[in-house]
């Protein structure tokens, strides 16, 4: 081969990527989501240091004294202002709501993501595996995902929270991701099976390469584009059911906080005091609006023929 | 015949098996012995014990044995008692017509206006229609259940402060003491806004799904046949577009009941209905593994009977299902 094709070859690869990022970038609607996310991210990670006080209540800087002095509405609740620090007002108890709802945010973002990491992980080995092979394995792992199906993981998630609620948060990361991987198996499945009859696979099977190579080494990398989508829109759905199940105080748990636990808290006065749960709830919409729209945003970039989006 | 009776078989299998993971995951991560504990009074143990055998929660007995009496009672249709020692069938009764009237208008209505809108959406791609929805159903499938209920819930108080009259009720099933005419109306008007908060999720969802396998019926060969032959656009959308489209809708319609019943259990607290799934939420903070147990078995019936309905749909509309 001469060396000009060669760079022509180079060339091709590179330009994929490019192809891809270009046409995400011209996706209005995508640009506006990671503009979002960077922003929310931003603010998840800044938010500490822009505000005197802290989340946690037992700390010295966790409680205002002074907003019960100041308080027009009785107990210790201030209305957002500027000028005594508190941008998001203050709680029944004189807590800051902004400090609060910057530690919500960042449990909720952190649970999210490692919950998709996770899930999209055992989607694609479990998918992979039972796509790869077929037959009795096949048949045996989407039964596993039928009856892991049939109950609504939020009913298993709530009966286990005791479990998960003494022994901390990652437990529960480690749940939710059990319990939230199903779906996204069956695509990888279906995606594997056409994949298996593609001639670099047979030809890596005919030359003896062991099934767990071909799998983790040509299937996987082979479908990192439906990996990456699913990953991503995995992120918001986590997110969802992390939030809803600490709204009905079956998962992350006082003395810490998520949004979910934070609404709740806040739902309670919301006609009457909407600060409390207005910028929990208008974080969270925002936060999984922005990761849909990245992720069908990443979809159009990666396979702009797709009409159907996901395929099952 | 064969067909329906496979799955049939199918389904029952996977009710028992997932009924008694639910019973066994309850049982074992649910105290009720907690219940009794740092009362004061302080409650004997000897009593203690024997409320708990009474209600066949006794943690001091083989889990085993314990899901052993259980099931020999479901069998015979009474699903046990309640850790308050009352009867889990009684309770049943009265809550189950609460969420099915929730759930069944929920999944019907949201399937309904969900392929409607998916079905005119892809129609008029890119136009005003598609966008207004589409968006909005971004914004919706962004919210989580609890946060639509809530808002519906801030949107009601200030229309009926507007209006100067109560239009939406936000708690409750109907206002007590009334009958006849007035009652169907109060029960609307008390309807509304936790079946709108139920159903306004499954519209954007299936909406979306809907629009999508539209857009590629549109373009198939198939639809430019019907063309072909002479048929109009409309008829031939309707002949043999919408048929080929549903028909992904009803797997959907499978996986999303499961969704639309975690859902109810949001809508159910927050507006004070006292349906299936307050009961779960309830049940689980005071270690009512029996309660748990029923709620399961319920679940798993209406999850997996919206399965072989979906089935048997895809093989009435889809005549190559049937020959496999």
């Amino acid at each position: 081969m001469s060396e000009k094709k060669l760079n022509q070859a180079k060339d091709e690869t590179l330009s994929r990527r490019q192809l891809i990022v270009r046409r995400f970038f011209r996706n209005k609607s995508a640009v506006f989501g990671l503009g979002t996310l960077l922003f929310i991210t931003a603010l998840a990670v800044l938010g500490p240091y822009l505000t005197p006080w802290t989340w946690d209540l037992s700390k010295e800087n966790g409680l205002d004294f002074n907003a019960f002095i100041d308080s027009p509405y009785g107990g210790g609740l201030t209305a957002p202002s500027f000028d005594d620090g508190h941008y998001f007002g203050t709680s029944q108890v004189g807590g800051d709501v902004f400090a609060q709802t910057i530690r919500g945010l960042q449990k909720s973002l952190l649970i999210g993501l490692l919950v998709a990491v996770f899930s999209t992980s055992i989607a694609a080995i479990v998918g992979a595996t039972a796509g790869y092979l077929m037959g009795r394995t096949d048949k045996g792992l989407m039964w596993l995902v039928d009856l892991l199906l049939v109950l609504p993981s939020f009913l298993i998630l709530a009966i286990l929270s005791r479990w998960y609620q003494s022994s901390g948060w990652l437990l529960l990361v480690v749940l939710l991701a059990a319990f939230n991987w199903m779906i996204t198996a069956r695509i990888v499945r279906s995606v594997s099976m056409s994949l298996r009859e593609r001639d670099f696979i047979r030809a890596a099977r005919y030359m003896g390469v062991p099934t767990r190579k071909i799998i983790s080494k040509h299937l996987i990398p082979n479908m990192a584009s439906l990996l990456i989508i699913d990953g991503t829109l995995n992120v918001g759905g986590a997110i969802l059911s992390e939030t809803g199940l600490s709204y009905l105080g079956f998962g992350v748990r006082a003395p810490d906080v998520s949004l979910g636990s934070l609404i709740a808290e806040g739902t309670a006065s919301a006609l009457t005091y909407p600060w409390l749960f207005m910028f929990s709830g208008g974080l969270l919409i925002l936060t999984v609006l922005a990761i849909s729209l990245i992720g069908d945003g990443l979809r159009d970039a990666f396979d702009p023929g797709s009409k159907s989006g996901r395929k099952s | 015949m064969g067909f329906i009776a496979k799955r049939f078989a199918n389904f029952l299998l996977l009710v028992i098996i997932a009924t008694t993971a639910g019973y066994l995951l309850a049982a074992s991560a649910l105290n009720p012995r907690e219940n009794f504990l740092g009362r004061n009074p302080p409650v004997p143990e000897n009593t203690i014990n024997s409320i708990l055998t009474q209600v066949n929660m006794n943690d001091q007995d083989p889990v085993l044995q314990r899901y052993g009496t259980w099931v020999g009672g479901v069998v015979k249709g009474d699903l046990g008692k309640t850790i308050f020692s009352e009867s889990v069938n009684e309770e049943f009764k009265n809550r189950i017509w609460v969420s099915f009237r929730l759930l069944i208008l929920g999944s019907i209505l949201g399937a309904v206006f969900g392929v409607l809108i998916g079905v005119i959406s892809a129609v008029r791609q890119y136009k005003f229609f598609d966008r207004t929805f589409g968006y909005s159903s971004y914004i919706i499938l962004s919210t989580p259940v609890f946060l639509i209920a809530i808002l519906l819930k801030f949107f009601a108080v200030f229309i009926n402060e507007k209006l100067g009259f109560t239009l939406f009720y936000t708690v409750g099933l109907n206002t007590p003491e009334i009958s006849g005419f007035e009652l169907f109306v109060n029960s609307l008007q008390h309807m509304i806004l936790p079946t709108l908060s139920l159903t306004l999720g499954g519209i954007a969802f299936y909406s979306r799904w809907q629009r999508n396998s539209m857009l590629d019926v549109l373009g198939s060969d198939h639809l430019r046949t019907a063309r072909a032959k002479g048929l109009t656009k409309r008829q031939a959308l309707f002949k043999h577009g919408l048929r080929v489209a549903v028909l992904p809708m009803a797997t959907f319609f499978a996986y999303s009941f499961g969704l639309l019943i975690a859902g109810a259990a949001f809508t159910e607290s927050i507006f004070g209905w006292y349906g299936m799934g307050e009961w779960f939420i309830r049940a689980v903070n005071t270690n009512d593994i029996n309660s748990v147990s029923a709620i399961v078995l319920f679940t798993a019936i209406l999850v997996l009977f919206a399965g072989f309905l979906a089935d048997v749909l895809t093989a009435a509309l889809d005549p190559r299902v049937r020959i496999r």
